[in-house]
C-alpha cells in the first residue's frame, strides 16, 4: 500500500514566474523510507509543505494515508508528523513546556501529555535538559526536541524536511540514530535532504529532484549503477606502472586511465570483486606489490552530476531568498 | 469543532507562560507607560492647562491608559511575526487544531498582559496623585472598556504580524501608526489649542473617543474646541464602541483567513 502519493504536482509562485514544482510525482510504500534528494531550490520543501497540508498546489493530486490532502487536510493532520527545517519550538519555554503544550494541542489530557513527554524526553536523551529553556539547547538538541514534538501522537507517517541541515557531524550522527530507530518502529518516512550521504544512509528509495521535477528514482545502489559500473583503482610503484596497466587492461577489457602523479591506474570493471581477485592474482604472479587497491562505487555526488550536469551545490539558499525578495518588493 | 475554545486557551496559556519565563517582557511593557506618566505629570504637566479639578494628572491618566492599550497592536504584531520567522506558525498549522485557535489564543493572551499592565499603571497613577471619583463600578467598566479596545487592536496586530516580511520591521510599522494617532488626539493636551483642521482630525480619531469615554467614566468633563457639538465629542462611548466593532468585523475574518493561507516566508 502506498502511504504517500503525489501525482503531477504543480506549484508556481509570483504569478507563475517561478515554478517550484513542475509536474512532480512520487510515492512512498507503507513502512519504508523515501528520501527526496536535491539541491536548494529544487522544490523539496514545497513538496513536503503540500503533503503536510500547509500549502495547496496549483494542480495535481496528493494522498496521504489514503486521505486526499487537498479535500480533507484536517484529517491528514491527525495522522502525520512534521518536522521542518527550523526547529519550530518555542525558544523561551522549556523542552517540557513545549511537549506538554503540543500534547495538549493534540488533545491529550494533562496526565497523558505528561506521560508522553517523559517517554519522548527519555527516548531522545533530553530528560536532563527538560526544565531548561530551549534557547540554551544545542542545535542538535533543538532538532531532537522538534522531532519529539512531531511524534507526540505516534504518527504513522512522518515528514522530515532537511532534518540535519545546519547540524555539526555529531549532531547529525545522533539525529540519524534517532531516525533509524523510528524507522525500525515501522513509521513511513519521507525525508528531504541535500546530503547525498544522508539519503544513502537512511533511505530505502531515493528520488532525485531538480527544478521541480523528478529526474531519477531508485535504490541507492540502482542509482549508482545507472551512472556506470564499479571502478577498479590500483596504486603501484613507478617502475611497476607499465606491467600493472597491462594486467588491468586484460581483466577490464577497457583502456585503463593512468595518473602518473598518484601512480594510480584505474579502469571500469563489470565483474566487481572477481575482477579484483583476478588482478591481484596476476600482480602477485608478476611479483608486483600493490600500494593500494580498491573497488570504487560511484558516489551519489557522481550520480547527481551525471543526471543534472551540474553539482548538487548550486546557489546557497540565503542568496536565493534575497533575490526572490528583491524582485517581489 | 468542539476543541476550538480549549485549543485557543492552551495558546493563551502559552502566552502567559512566556510572561513568567521572560519577565523582561512584562517589565518593559510596564516601564514605558510608567515613564510616560512621570514625564507628562512632572515635566510637561505644569505647562499644560487642562482645567481639570485635581490637576493635570486626572486629565493625563485616561490618555496614558488608552495609549498603553493602543500599543498592544505592536506587541501582538511582533509576537506573531516572530513565530512566523521561527516556523512555529507552520507547526501550529500542521496540528489537528481549529484554525482559529492560534489567533484567538494570541489575542486573548495579549489582553491578559494588558490586565497586568493596566493594574501596575493604575497603582503608579495613584502614587502620583490620580484619584478617580466615579465609584468602583464605573472604574471597573472603564478598565473593561480599555481592555476591549486593546483586544480589538490586537486583531490588527495579528494581520500586521502575518503579512510583514520581517519581524524587525513590524515594530517600526506599528509605532509609525500608533504614535501619531496617540499624539494627534486629546490624550495629553486638550485639542482646543490645536489648529482647526487638526481639531477635526483629533475629534474623529479613535484614540480621542476612547480617551474621552474613559474620562467620562472616571467622572471628568471633556473640553472641546470647534468640535464640541460633533457626534464623537458628544457620544464618545458609542463612537468608540462603533470603532471597535468595525475593527473586529474587518480584522477577525481577515486575520483568520490570512493565518490559514499564511506560509512561512523564507
Amino acid at each position: 500500500m502506498k502511504s504517500v502519493l503525489a501525482e503531477h504536482l504543480i506549484k508556481t509562485y509570483r504569478k507563475g514566474h517561478v515554478r517550484a514544482l513542475d509536474g512532480l510525482s512520487l510515492d512512498v510504500e507503507e513502512g519504508t523510507v523515501l528520501s527526496v534528494l536535491g539541491p536548494n531550490g529544487a522544490g523539496k520543501t514545497t513538496v513536503v509543505r503540500i503533503l503536510a497540508t500547509l500549502l495547496v498546489p496549483d494542480s495535481g493530486n496528493a494522498v496521504v494515508g489514503g486521505i486526499n490532502v487537498i479535500a480533507h487536510p484536517e484529517k491528514v493532520r491527525e495522522i502525520i508528523g512534521l518536522s521542518g527545517q527550523y526547529a519550530a519550538v518555542d525558544e523561551t519555554l522549556t523542552g517540557w513546556d513545549n511537549l506538554i503544550m503540543f500534547g495538549r494541542l493534540y488533545h491529550l489530557n494533562q496526565k497523558q501529555a505528561e506521560t508522553r513527554a517523559n517517554e519522548l524526553l527519555e527516548r531522545f536523551s533530553l530528560t536532563d535538559s527538560a526544565r531548561r529553556p530551549i534557547k540554551t539547547y544545542s542545535g542538535g538538541m533543538r532538532r531532537r526536541l522538534d522531532l519529539a514534538a512531531s511524534l507526540i501522537v505516534k504518527p504513522k507517517i512522518l515528514f522530515l524536511d532537511e532534518p540535519t541541515t545546519g547540524l555539526d557531524p555529531r549532531g547529525r550522527q545522533e539525529m540519524w540514530e534517532v531516525i533509524e530507530e523510528l524507522v525500525k518502529g515501522g513509521v513511513t518516512l519521507l525525508l528531504t535532504t541535500q546530503y547525498l550521504e544522508e539519503a544513502d544512509q537512511l533511505a530505502d528509495d531515493i528520488v532525485v529532484i531538480d527544478r521541480g521535477k523528478v529526474i531519477a528514482r531508485g535504490t541507492s545502489d540502482a542509482l549508482k549503477r545507472q551512472v556506470g559500473g564499479e571502478q577498479l583503482e590500483v596504486v603501484v610503484d613507478h617502475h611497476n606502472i607499465q606491467a600493472t596497466v597491462e594486467i588491468v587492461a586484460r581483466v577490464s577489457g577497457a583502456k585503463p586511465v593512468i595518473d602518473e602523479g598518484l601512480r594510480q591506474i584505474s579502469a571500469p570493471v563489470s565483474t566487481g570483486a572477481v575482477a579484483l581477485i583476478e588482478v591481484l592474482r596476476s600482480m602477485d604472479g608478476a611479483g608486483i606489490h600493490p600500494l593500494d587497491i580498491a573497488l570504487k562505487r560511484p558516489s551519489l555526488d557522481d550520480v547527481f552530476m551525471s543526471l543534472t550536469g551540474h553539482l548538487a551545490e548550486t546557489e546557497p539558499e540565503v542568496e536565493m531568498t534575497k533575490k526572490r525578495r528583491g524582485r517581489k518588493s | 469543532m468542539k476543541y476550538a475554545i480549549s485549543d485557543a486557551l492552551i495558546i493563551t496559556k502559552r502566552q502567559l507562560m512566556l510572561l513568567v519565563r521572560v519577565p523582561e517582557v512584562l517589565i518593559f511593557s510596564t516601564i514605558q507607560p510608567v515613564m510616560f506618566v512621570l514625564l507628562f505629570r512632572y515635566v510637561f504637566g505644569g505647562s499644560i492647562s487642562s482645567g481639570q479639578p485635581g490637576g493635570y494628572v486626572q486629565f493625563l491618566m485616561p490618555g496614558i491608559f488608552v495609549q498603553t492599550v493602543a500599543f498592544t497592536l505592536a506587541g501582538t504584531a511582533s509576537g506573531v511575526a516572530e513565530d512566523m520567522t521561527k516556523g512555529l506558525i507552520d507547526r501550529y498549522r500542521s496540528l489537528p487544531i481549529a484554525r482559529s485557535a492560534l489567533v484567538f489564543g494570541k489575542t486573548l493572551g495579549d489582553s491578559a498582559l494588558n490586565i497586568v499592565v493596566l493594574l501596575v499603571m493604575g497603582v503608579a497613577g495613584f502614587i502620583v496623585g490620580w484619584r478617580p471619583h466615579s465609584g468602583f463600578f464605573k472604574l471597573l467598566f472603564a478598565f473593561i472598556f480599555l481592555l476591549a479596545f486593546g483586544y480589538a487592536l490586537s486583531w490588527i496586530g495579528i494581520f500586521v504580524g502575518l503579512t510583514a516580511r520581517d519581524a524587525r520591521v513590524v515594530q517600526n510599522v506599528s509605532f509609525l501608526v500608533t504614535f501619531p494617532l496617540t499624539f494627534l488626539s486629546n490624550a495629553f493636551a486638550p485639542t482646543t489649542g490645536m489648529p482647526k483642521p487638526l481639531q477635526y482630525f483629533a475629534e474623529w480619531n479613535p484614540v480621542s473617543t476612547m480617551v474621552a469615554a474613559t474620562r467620562q467614566l472616571f467622572g471628568l468633563t471633556n473640553k472641546f474646541g470647534v468640535t464640541a457639538g460633533s457626534y464623537p465629542s458628544q457620544h464618545p462611548m458609542i463612537m468608540s464602541l462603533v470603532y471597535m466593532i468595525i475593527v473586529m468585523a474587518i480584522f477577525v475574518p481577515v486575520s483568520v483567513r490570512t493565518y490559514n493561507n499564511s506560509a512561512k516566508k523564507k
